[in-house]
């Protein structure tokens, strides 16, 4: 298996070259992308300029970065400057933008190569990718199956081995439920730790950047990269990135570990099976293990299924034909507008900006909207309780392994209900990985979630590390 | 069971969000958006009287940048991605009626 962390190492000692690293990611991409439809579009001269400056550095005898030369695939909800950026949406088919994601400056600055664009359900609304404009994406393990969403190409490109890790962005769960689904190490950061300057916005008080790799320590890396105060977003926690490299062996030794019922509750028996084993490893390192049951949790999927449209019909409202993207023609500047998104946005996106729309309007903004803002706070008053009592909970990150196409694609709820033990941390604004561990039904991965208070990462990669070990994969 | 609301409320919305349905697209949104809002009565039964709604996870508030001048995005740049551009403006069509 090819981490960062070995590549970066090669490189940067001469053994290797991030040209030379380059093209044999790519070798993959060329060899698989028609079949899995991972990448959107494939940067080769950009990245090969940076893999170049990446090598000129290295040849200088200086430090080409703790990502020297590592190709990386970014989810194309994420701004690249001159890169094809379409979130997976005819509307915005052909748009370049004019500026980088700070994520991507940092990357760029720390050595890396992104090396394309990844499918993803359109404006990141799904948990499958097969909302995508530009067709699904399939699960590199099992083609049949989809990879999760809605960060599924930039899982499908990782599980491929066409790189090494990938940035994602979970709003509900869209980094951590692909991670499962294909077998990786996904990580959802606390609210503010990761800039969300030039990620093309769902919902703003949700939507995280985060990293998806093969193992803990790489999550690690990308992370510590990737975080830090921005000034160009206002979000943004004005502290620095915290140090998560130094407590990757930091163990679970003393540390109370909360098995959460709502967390397992309705979850396939193998993946419930999965989480009891892993539980066992916690304990086994010297963690205590509570019982706990978090009634409130039970909501989330409600409070979430009106805060993330309501915020997303707000956001999508700049897609009217005027600045960027796609117009299509009509008599008056209404007609156009309602023209250009009637064409522009897949049945997905429409579905939530409708139910947005609605619980925003007046007559119903109290009894959906507002009340849905107060079960949040209920849902982070239950969270700091329940972190009286444990220094960090367990549960499943999906109710079962990857499904097949087509399986939840004409009945919305069922595909929202994948997304319930995942969605209660965004509300929260709380850290939570999704490590695999174990295997369900025809040999496919499962995946355990750690959640942590705000600020925990060190801790949660700590705990998830030794779920790696314990699960025999490093 | 009736759905929570109706084909006309539907209608309405998507005049509000600026998008043309179809009729089939009509009958299977009030359907989709009422299974919604069916499941969401578990959280309209509950009492959360005094309850402060939160909007942002941390409460960050007044957040301003310096008052310093700073160089802003390449004017070229963001309108060569613009559909339609005179003399270096976004161009639309008509806004109002044509003058009688």
């Amino acid at each position: 298996m090819t981490t960062a962390v070995a590549i970066a190492q090669r490189v940067q000692s001469g053994e290797s070259s991030a040209v030379a690293e380059l093209e044999v990611s790519l070798e993959v991409i060329r060899s698989r992308n028609e079949e899995l439809n991972v990448f959107l579009h494939v940067d080769e001269d950009g990245a090969r300029a940076m893999a170049k400056q990446v090598d000129h550095v290295v040849a200088s005898g200086s430090n080409a970065g703790p990502l020297a030369g590592v190709p990386i695939a970014i989810k194309d909800n994420l701004c690249q400057t001159g890169v094809p950026t379409t979130c997976s949406s005819r509307i915005l088919e052909g748009w370049r933008p004019p500026y980088n994601a700070t994520v991507i400056e940092r990357l760029v600055a720390a050595g890396a190569v992104p090396v394309g664009k990844t499918n993803l359900d359109e404006f990141a609304m799904g948990s499958s990718t097969e909302n995508s404009a530009y067709g699904p994406t399939r699960n590199p393990l099992d083609p049949s199956r989809v990879p999760g969403g809605s960060s599924g190409g930039s899982a499908a490109a990782v599980a491929a081995g066409m790189t090494s890790i990938a940035l994602g962005s979970d709003t509900g769960g869209s980094i951590r439920q692909p991670a499962a689904l294909c077998g990786l190490v996904g990580v959802k950061p606390t609210y503010g730790l990761v800039s969300r300057y030039g990620l093309i916005a769902f919902a703003s008080s949700l939507d995280q950047i985060g990293p998806l790799t093969k193992t803990v320590t790489d999550a690690a890396l990308v992370l510590e990269v990737i975080a830090g105060h921005d000034p160009m977003d206002s979000t943004s926690l004005p502290e620095p990135a915290p140090s998560l490299m130094a407590h990757l062996n930091d163990g679970v030794a003393g540390k109370r570990v909360g098995l959460v019922r709502e967390l397992i509750e309705g979850a396939d028996e193998e993946v419930v099976a999965s989480v009891h084993r892993a539980v066992d490893v916690l304990r086994d390192g010297g963690a205590t293990i509570v019982e706990l049951s978090i009634p409130e949790l039970h909501l989330g999927l409600s409070a979430y299924y009106l805060i993330a449209p309501a915020e997303a019909s707000s956001n999508l409202a700049r897609y009217d034909g005027v600045r960027y993207g796609l117009r299509v023609d009509a008599d008056d500047v209404a007609a156009m507008n309602e023209a250009t998104r009637t064409m522009g946005f897949g049945a997905e996106v429409k579905r939530r900006i409708m139910l947005g729309t609605y619980a925003l309007s007046a007559g119903y903004f109290d009894a959906y909207y507002g009340q849905a803002l107060k079960v949040r706070t209920r849902m982070i008053e239950a969270f700091r309780s329940a972190y009286l009592e444990a220094d960090l909970l367990i549960g499943a990150t999906t109710p079962g392994v990857a499904f097949t196409f087509g399986s939840k694609t004409n009945d919305p709820m069922a595909m929202y209900l994948n997304d319930v033990f995942t969605i209660p941390t965004n509300l929260a604004g709380d850290p939570a990985v999704s490590v695999p561990f174990g295997t369900g039904e025809a040999g496919l991965p499962i995946g355990v979630q750690l959640l942590g208070p705000g600020r925990s990462e060190a801790m949660l990669l700590a705990a998830a590390r030794v779920l790696e070990v314990g699960d025999g994969r490093s | 069971m009736s759905s929570p609301l109706s084909r006309d409320e539907v209608a309405h919305v998507a005049r509000l969000a600026r998008l043309k349905l179809t009729n089939e697209e009509l009958d299977l949104f009030t359907e989709q958006l009422g299974a919604v809002l069916e499941h969401a009565t578990d959280m309209q039964s509950l009492n959360l009287e005094g309850v402060v709604p939160t909007a942002h996870p941390f409460g960050l508030i007044n957040v301003v940048r310096a008052d310093v001048v700073r160089p802003s995005l390449d004017h070229q740049a963001v309108m060569a991605m613009a559909p339609d551009v005179e003399d270096g403006r976004f161009a639309v069509p008509r806004i109002m009626g044509e003058a009688p």
